[in-house]
């Protein structure tokens, strides 16, 4: 006679995510590599051309007169000031901490920017420059003058390092006085479909911005939109940064084309605005890269302040991550106080 | 001040230089009208803009008289490329003249600047190259070879697009090679005088468009006046049926494009940020006063309160104000009537029941304004859910399927235009083809393009405009017993 045995099920035991808070009041206490996944398959999905006629429309408003005198002084107040060069030395950094701090040589009513962003190696430079203008801890950059130091960390730009040493690139990067950390997510992953290993990887860095008085350093996390390619992607990254703690989402690094542009910017505007809506919460935006001009400069404060409200227009809750911007804008601020455009050597190089 | 209070925008009126009057455009000519003329006003302020002449029996006689001559003497005889040569002209003139076009049509119809610069006008230059180019193609009209224009066209527009639908109504007309006579509405005349202007500086020969204008009882005598071949109306379904009986058994071909009460049907599983925008659009767009505007929103029941919630968030966002500032969303109502109608039906909503919502927005103190409207809690009973309001409205109802979204969808005496909204392609291609109506957009809403042909079911029309179905309808398949037709054949055998 044959016994006939019940044919075993086999049940992969889930993937048990690190107990970051969002993610576990949002998704529920069981928070597992495939809820999350579930969570973020369920979103709903991006036109992309609904998406890109708002970003359009959204374009052509127009600024004029004191509207524009006011646009111009904010935007210089949510600028991070920006050098992310291999050939980065402590002058050039000194350099860029001086503009920041005396944008406009020629104007001391210039508002000064909101942080300087450099390398984690240079952290120590740019705060030791900054001197009594270095911000103290995470949330006063904008007030009395005050600038932040933002460093890229996690082996920007292609975020292709082990935890560890990402961990530690951010945790030296603190300690040096870095008031915010820029990490890349781990694009390849994401891509392939393990959001699991995403969004550890974000909560540990996160903790690596831990101070040893305990508060944090902003972690703003960097999608790199351009490599993410559909809107819908955009979407969930955005989602996914949010759940594992960051407090900036960020497009990009600048370093792979596109960079920030007004759809995927509003699209994430979109997503702190749902996050919002459902939690009270407020998360930062950051476009950075290929912003160069006040005038595409203007239709991002339009499309902040038209879909997450005027109240993001503050360096607590919106940056451009930029570098050529900032003398463009300097050159418009003149044309409106003066009459007549002047040229690029009545600005300062950085 | 908040960075949100955008100063002003004004878009400058000093491109733009009207006459003091118009007379009406008869046989190439602006020659005065018998009728006792009346003012144009800006809709935002009620400042006349302009004296317009109103055409009486007579003067819609000359108008019909000139059409006639230059059928028969000039535009019948000239070839389809040298028809195409004038609309392309025609059509460059337009873009040459687009802000001085879109400034008078802000000022004479309330519309933003934006919609008037960005959507209307461009739209007008686009209609007119496309029928240019069907000019020497008309063999491909779907007639057969050598098809024949019909005659004397009489065309009665409306206002919510005046130059638009002057352009929908003439570029296919003089492309198959009928002329016109045109009677814009009583309260937007203004752009149809420029075009008149154009025209001239076109060379079009003289009376191959002519342009009366005048109250409703103008049109009344240009559509029953015996010698036109062709009746093309775009307005009210009353009007519509008025025309169709009186149009019955006098051989004149007939397009009508009347009033709709589209449904916009927003699946769960829709692009939820464009969905929103999308049933904005749909709505608010123009102030509402398009016939195919999405004025009723069907939302699936379990997605219903954030869609509402969504939906508040956004209108107050919306900017109402003077229609010639660039940062203008919604403009002004057209007219005092119009107003009164807007008025008169949302209060009847509010007495059936309906949850009536805007949100706060400061109304200028002269002109006819009224703020975005949102009803929530509408039953398929109510007169808003029935009856074209033409204006910032917006009923809300609820569906739980899609067999349910259909039928509501359907349940409506009109059938223009509808929406869907959902990431799903097989559903959305289902649902498309079981909605009667002309047209369906599919995540999106009110998108015109010049190759699409635009018309409705029932209550809300029929022939359709746009394409080589809008061209068709200005022709007729060739007789081959027809004197003409045998000439044709000749000529074209010995070329």
């Amino acid at each position: 006679m044959t016994t006939f045995e019940e044919p075993a099920v086999i049940v992969t035991p889930p993937h048990t995510l690190a107990p970051a808070q969002r993610a576990l009041a949002l998704i529920g206490g069981d928070l597992t590599e495939k809820s999350l996944r579930l969570h973020l398959e369920g979103l709903s999905g991006v036109d992309a051309v609904g998406l890109e006629a708002r970003a359009s429309a959204l374009g052509t408003r127009s600024i004029k007169n004191a509207s524009k005198v006011r646009a111009l002084d904010t935007i210089i107040g949510l600028i991070d000031l920006t050098t992310l060069e291999g050939a980065d030395t402590p002058g050039k950094v000194r350099s860029l901490v001086a503009k920041a701090l005396a944008p406009d040589a020629a104007d001391p009513t210039t508002p000064r920017v909101a942080a300087v962003c450099v390398y984690g190696d240079m952290v120590s430079e740019a705060v030791r420059a900054l001197g009594s203008s270095h911000a103290v801890g995470s949330d006063s950059a904008g007030l009395n003058g005050a600038v932040n130091v933002a460093a890229v960390a996690t082996a920007f730009p292609s975020g292709r390092a082990s935890l560890a040493v990402k961990v530690a690139d951010t945790a030296e990067a603190v300690v040096a006085g870095a008031n915010e950390i820029d990490m890349v997510i781990d694009r390849g992953a994401f891509l392939s479909g393990r959001y699991g290993l995403v969004f550890d990887q974000i909560v540990a860095v996160k903790e690596a911005c831990r101070r040893a008085d305990g508060s944090h350093a902003h972690l703003k996390v960097i999608l790199e939109t351009g490599e993410l390619t559909t809107y819908d992607n955009v979407r969930r990254a955005s989602w996914l940064a949010i759940l594992a703690g960051g407090d900036f989402i960020k497009t990009s690094t600048g370093k792979v084309a596109p960079a920030a542009t007004l759809p995927v910017t509003l699209l994430m505007l979109q997503v702190v605005r749902e996050w919002h809506r459902l939690t009270g919460e407020r998360i930062g935006v950051k476009p950075a890269g290929g912003i160069r001009t006040s005038k595409d400069a203007i239709k991002y404060l339009v499309a902040v302040a038209e879909t997450v409200g005027e109240e993001w227009l503050t360096p607590q809750l919106f940056r451009f991550g930029a570098s050529s911007l900032l003398n463009d804008v300097l050159l418009q601020r003149q044309k409106l106080s003066t009459g007549h455009y002047s040229g690029a050597d009545y600005v300062t190089m950085d | 001040m908040t960075f949100l209070d955008y100063a002003p925008a004004p878009e400058s009126t000093a491109i733009l230089t009207l006459k003091p009057s118009y007379g009406l455009f008869i046989g190439g000519e602006f020659v005065a009208g018998r009728g006792s003329p009346f003012q144009t006003i800006s809709p935002a302020t009620e400042v006349p803009i302009a004296e317009i002449a109103s055409a009486n029996a007579e003067d819609v006689d000359d108008a019909v008289k000139a059409a006639r001559l230059a059928y028969e003497t000039t535009w019948s005889r000239l070839s389809g490329a040298d028809r195409g040569k004038y609309l392309f002209r025609i059509a460059r003139l337009v873009q040459e003249r687009a802000r001085e076009l879109a400034v008078a049509e802000s000022l004479d119809n309330g519309k933003p600047i934006k919609e008037s610069r960005d959507v209307d006008i461009p739209l007008v230059a686009a209609w007119f190259f496309y029928y240019a180019g069907w000019a020497d193609k008309i063999d491909h009209a779907g007639l057969g070879a050598n098809p024949r224009a019909l005659g004397v066209a009489a065309q009665v527009i409306p206002w919510n697009f005046p130059l638009l639908m002057l352009a929908w109504k003439i570029a296919p007309a003089l492309a198959a090679g009928n002329t016109v006579v045109l009677k814009p509405a009583e309260t937007t005349p203004l752009t149809a005088l420029l075009f008149a202007e154009i025209l001239q500086q076109a060379d079009l020969p003289a009376g191959v468009v002519n342009i009366v204008t005048g109250a409703g009882s103008t049109g009344e005598l240009l559509v029953n006046h015996p010698d036109v071949n062709k009746v093309a109306f775009t307005g009210s379904t009353a009007v519509g049926r008025a025309i169709a009986r009186s149009t019955a058994g006098t051989g004149k071909k007939l397009t009508l494009e009347l009033g709709g009460k589209a449904a916009n049907i927003v699946f769960d599983d829709a692009p939820m940020e464009q969905a929103i925008e999308g049933i904005v659009n749909g709505i608010f767009f123009n102030q509402g006063h398009v016939c195919c505007a999405g004025s009723r929103l069907l939302v699936q029941e379990n997605v219903h309160d954030e869609v509402v919630e969504r939906l508040k968030l956004r209108l107050s966002t919306l900017r109402v104000g003077d229609p010639l500032d660039k940062n203008t969303d919604v403009g002004a109502i057209n007219s005092r009537a119009q107003l009164n109608r807007i008025r008169e039906l949302s209060t009847v909503g509010e007495d059936e029941g309906a949850t009536r919502w805007s949100p706060e927005c400061v109304l200028p103190e002269k002109g006819f304004w009224f703020a975005p409207t949102i009803f929530t809690s509408v039953s398929t009973s109510h007169r808003i859910a029935r009856e074209e309001v033409f204006g910032p409205v917006l009923s809300i109802l609820t569906f739980r399927t899609p067999a349910e979204a259909v039928a509501k969808a359907n349940n409506t005496p009109y059938g223009l235009s509808a929406g869907i909204w959902s990431d799903k392609g097989s559903k959305v291609l289902g649902v498309a083809d079981q909605l009667r109506a002309g047209v369906v957009w599919i995540n999106c809403f009110n998108q015109f393009d010049p190759a699409s042909p635009f018309g409705g079911y029932k209550e809300s029309g029929y022939g359709r405009e746009g394409g080589r179905h809008g061209l068709a309808a200005y022709l007729q398949a060739a007789d081959t017993n027809s004197v003409a037709t045998i000439t044709q054949i000749k000529k074209a055998q010995s070329k």
